[in-house]
């Protein structure tokens, strides 16, 4: 194999620290969080684009982690599941999935709760059905969704009132 | 799975990328991803080299000039969804994106890749076709434009050549009064449509049709326009009946069977999505 497929040092911005690890340009973004960076909160489903277990925000941005290279995050800023809250101090949405028994085994958790973090951030006001269609591209084998979609309309409201005190 | 191993590039200018693209026998571009990817990560394509246009600056814009709406190939889906040019001079295009994978999917997917990628139940290539737009494409022997009825070939194959790069589509959107309609049938929400049709209707307040354009999506190995129903169309006033009558026309385009749908239950779709687009367009030519 020539230079160019060769392992390179990737930096990126992870959770707001330069990080980097050395990684094949075929290593997808999502397996050089997981094993470059030991960030294992990212979980890896489908490896297809459709499950969205992978989603992390490039940018600001909800992708699908297993849908983009690491090479091609070089110089960006990623957020993961890891910077979302804290055990201590938890995100408006991570409160309201506890409070609404959002989640079960808990694969689809990160994925959902970074896009819907986005889609909070685009959406301010959800309809129910808008919350729905946002998180179409997330798939849950376990709670049939209404309890997700209770807990993202409860976080919307939290996160509106956050906004009107500022 | 992984992807398999591939020397990676990614130029920053257009110049570079044909190179790169040129002097390998097995490459790749790679644009937003959503398919190619996935394609990749299963092990459907062996790709000696991908060569990213992500870091092309120069393929990511959107521009009017002269009656013309000019979209860079790269221009990500999301910015295309949100672009008040797009809305205001071709809103088939904004209300289809809604329909294309998800918000997540769209924050990478791109105009270009999607309309390369040539996915027969696509909604992208379909607005394309919807619009008569012209694809602009850029190889060592230089730039040509390709109508957008003469791009795809068969079955997810475009008739870019191996060493080519498609760079922008040009649209001359519509003057006067216009009304769009677009409606696709599919399982669950982001999923690949069934069928799917675009009505695009020109004329006065409660005339006559001056212009009609009607695009059939999943029934045929590309989109298809139904020029049969549109001739029908034309110089008459849309009434339901009218309506029924052209779609009754477009069950017969579908073509296309897969363990999804025959043929048949394909062009039944269709029709039944035409006439709701139909409605639509004719309903907001009405509203001007």
């Amino acid at each position: 194999m020539s230079g160019a497929a060769a392992a390179r040092t990737i930096c990126l911005n992870v959770n707001g620290e330069e990080r980097s690890a050395t990684a094949e340009p075929r290593v997808t973004l999502v397996d050089f969080l997981r094993h470059g960076l030991r960030l294992t909160g990212t979980h890896v489903g489908c490896e297809q684009g459709v499950c969205g277990a992978c989603t992390v925000l490039i940018d600001g941005f909800a992708v699908r982690g297993c849908l983009m290279l690491a090479v091609q995050a070089e110089g960006r800023q990623v957020q993961t599941i890891e910077s979302l809250g804290t055990v201590e101090a938890p995100h408006a949405l991570q409160r309201a999935f506890l409070k609404h028994h959002a989640l079960q085994c808990g694969y689809c958790t990160p994925g959902m709760l970074l896009s819907l973090a986005q889609f909070l951030h685009d959406v301010p006001d959800p309809t129910e059905q808008e919350v729905r269609e946002a998180i179409s591209g997330n798939l849950c084998r376990c709670t049939g969704y209404h309890n997700i979609v209770k807990a993202a309309l409860d976080a919307a409201a939290e996160l509106r009132g956050a906004r009107e005190e500022n | 799975m992984k992807p398999p191993p591939f020397e990676y590039f990614a130029p920053t200018k257009l110049p570079e990328a044909v190179a790169l693209l040129s002097a390998s026998e097995n490459a790749r571009l790679l644009a937003g991803g959503q398919s190619l990817m996935a394609m990749l990560n299963m092990r459907y394509v062996f790709p000696d080299r991908i060569v990213d246009l992500n870091r092309v600056a120069e393929l990511d814009f959107i521009e009017e000039e002269a009656g013309t709406l000019v979209v860079g190939a790269m221009t990500r889906q999301r910015t295309l969804q949100r672009s008040p040019a797009i809305a205001a001079k071709l809103p088939v295009v904004a209300k289809a994106l809604r329909h294309v994978g998800h918000f997540q999917t769209r924050n990478r997917g791109t105009f270009g890749g999607s309309l390369c990628q040539l996915d027969p139940s696509a909604e992208l290539p379909a607005v394309a076709l919807a619009y008569e737009a012209t694809v602009v494409a850029v190889g060592p022997a230089g730039q040509r434009s390709i109508p957008f009825e003469q791009f795809p070939v068969t079955f997810m194959t475009s008739s870019l050549a191996s060493d080519e790069i498609l760079t922008a589509v040009r649209f001359t959107p519509w003057g006067g009064k216009v009304g769009t309609g677009f409606s696709e049938f599919s399982r669950r929400h982001g999923d690949f449509a069934v069928a799917g049709a675009i009505a695009v209707l020109a004329g006065e307040t409660g005339g006559p049709i001056r212009r009609a354009s009607l695009t059939l999506f999943g029934i045929a190995e590309a989109p298809k326009r139904a020029r049969d129903a549109e001739a029908v169309l034309v110089g008459r006033r849309v009434t339901a009946d009218l309506i029924e009558e052209v779609a009754a026309l477009c069950v017969a385009h579908a073509t296309l069977e897969d363990p999804f749908g025959s043929a048949e239950y394909r062009g039944h779709v269709a029709a039944a999505m035409a006439k709701s687009a139909l409605s639509e367009a004719s309903a907001e030519l009405d509203r001007q």
